[in-house]
């Protein structure tokens, strides 16, 4: 029994009302895509949490490093004329 | 050294409240301690539909038998979401099922108790699940990501368990002399286990002291326990009935009730694996999965046919 009959995992994004983003919710076992998206819909969605849902295999996603962060966004850190708070603006101007 | 400048960064962080994530450094201990805890936890939600089975061919409506299937569908989905958090501490699901039939890994031993009644639907509602959740709330605010955010799902579907469980009670205290008798007798048998629900007491406590230091857990046993006692016997209030404790009773110089002091040898002697129920239990789950064995086997053949159809097309 210690084979690996689990299927494999897959991660669940559920959108909670049209126009909405979707997010991710958790994750699950199956072994085809048919089944992840039944199994995603009885574990997901019991009380109509949900408008729509996107599952991807767990082994497709490319994560960035988690440990590594600092440096990997270091390029905007010195970019702060980006924000829209960088700019004086006169006083009395408005709408801008 | 290097481990104890790692290990203070750790601390730090959970002393900031930020969430450890899946790839963060942990402590090992931590990890470990995350691996028995939610796999028991889970464990805990896929035994504890065996009991409430046993009522679903004799509930005594079709209303409470669409009710009693939600809420063991709900357990099934709970148990699948801790699995899911468990496992991303690098533990594959197949060696927690092993674990669990090898006896290496415990479930709540609440769930080794029979139900006698339908009385006792009403009390697994409302006691049991009402000390899961406050257990469960407290968790909402664990340290680790993958357990709190289940946390918190869970605690948005369980709060049905006990308020069904409830009205299976007020229904009962309602009835005749023989539901009433039925209802008081399901309290007799589950007040004492589900106080035993939230583990020793801090004194007698192993894992209690690290846990709350690296904030597994929020609040200690004992503290839970009584959050539990004094909301739960004003809610028997409303019941007329009575609780099978003597010394229950306000304290108000505390703040709290007061109550009787445990008998842990049959705690102890139901964790052990001596409850009636045990054996059942899990013989009941092993039979289960080896009887389900074709299922995933068939799951798998179709999965390759069909991966084979799509590199071929």
């Amino acid at each position: 029994m210690s084979d690996e009959d689990q299927g494999v995992l897959w991660e669940v994004f559920i959108q909670v009302k049209a126009g909405r983003p979707y997010k991710h919710v958790g994750s699950l076992h199956a072994y085809d895509k048919e089944m992840a998206m039944k199994a995603a819909r009885d574990l997901y969605t019991r009380r109509n949490e949900g408008n729509g849902i996107w599952i991807v295999k767990a082994e497709d996603i490319i994560s960035s490093d988690v440990n590594d962060g600092e440096a990997f966004f270091d390029p905007s850190n010195d970019k702060i004329y980006r924000h829209p708070t960088f700019y004086k603006i006169p006083e009395g101007v408005k709408h801008i | 050294m290097e481990d104890e400048i790692k290990l203070n960064q750790f601390q730090q962080k959970i002393d900031d409240g930020i969430k450890i994530e899946p790839k963060d450094w942990m402590p090992e201990k931590y990890r470990q301690t995350l691996i028995r805890q939610i796999s028991q936890h889970a464990h805990s939600e896929i035994i504890g539909m065996q009991p409430e089975g046993n009522w679903l061919t004799r509930a005594p409506s079709l209303r409470s038998k669409k009710i009693l299937m939600a809420k063991i569908q709900d357990e099934a989905g709970h148990g699948l979401y801790l699995y899911c958090a468990a496992e991303t501490l690098g533990v594959k699901r197949e060696q927690f099922l092993q674990w669990l039939h090898e006896g290496k890994a415990k479930y709540s031993s609440v769930f080794n108790y029979p139900t006698l009644t339908w009385a006792d639907m009403g009390a697994v509602g409302w006691l049991v699940d009402g000390a899961a959740i406050v257990n469960q709330v407290s968790l909402q605010g664990t340290s680790y990501g993958p357990y709190a955010r289940a946390m918190v799902k869970i605690c948005m579907e369980e709060s049905f368990h006990q308020r069904q469980g409830f009205e299976i009670m007020v229904q009962l205290a309602n009835g005749t002399d023989e539901q009433k008798e039925m209802a008081q007798d399901a309290i007799n048998r589950w007040w004492w286990p589900s106080i035993m629900m939230f583990g020793p007491h801090d004194s007698e406590s192993a894992h209690s002291n690290q846990s709350l230091k690296w904030k597994i857990k929020r609040e200690s046993n004992d503290e839970l326990r009584q959050r539990f006692i004094d909301k739960t016997i004003e809610q028997g209030h409303h019941l007329g009935l009575t609780f099978p404790d003597p010394n229950l009773k306000f304290n108000y110089e505390t703040n709290h009730y007061d109550y009787s002091p445990i008998d842990w040898d049959e705690f102890w002697n139901v964790v052990k694996g001596n409850g009636a129920g045990n054996r059942q239990r899990l013989n009941h789950h092993i039979k289960a999965h080896d009887d389900g064995k074709w299922v995933r086997e068939a799951a798998i053949a179709y999965s390759k046919k069909v991966n084979l159809k799509q590199k071929s097309a």
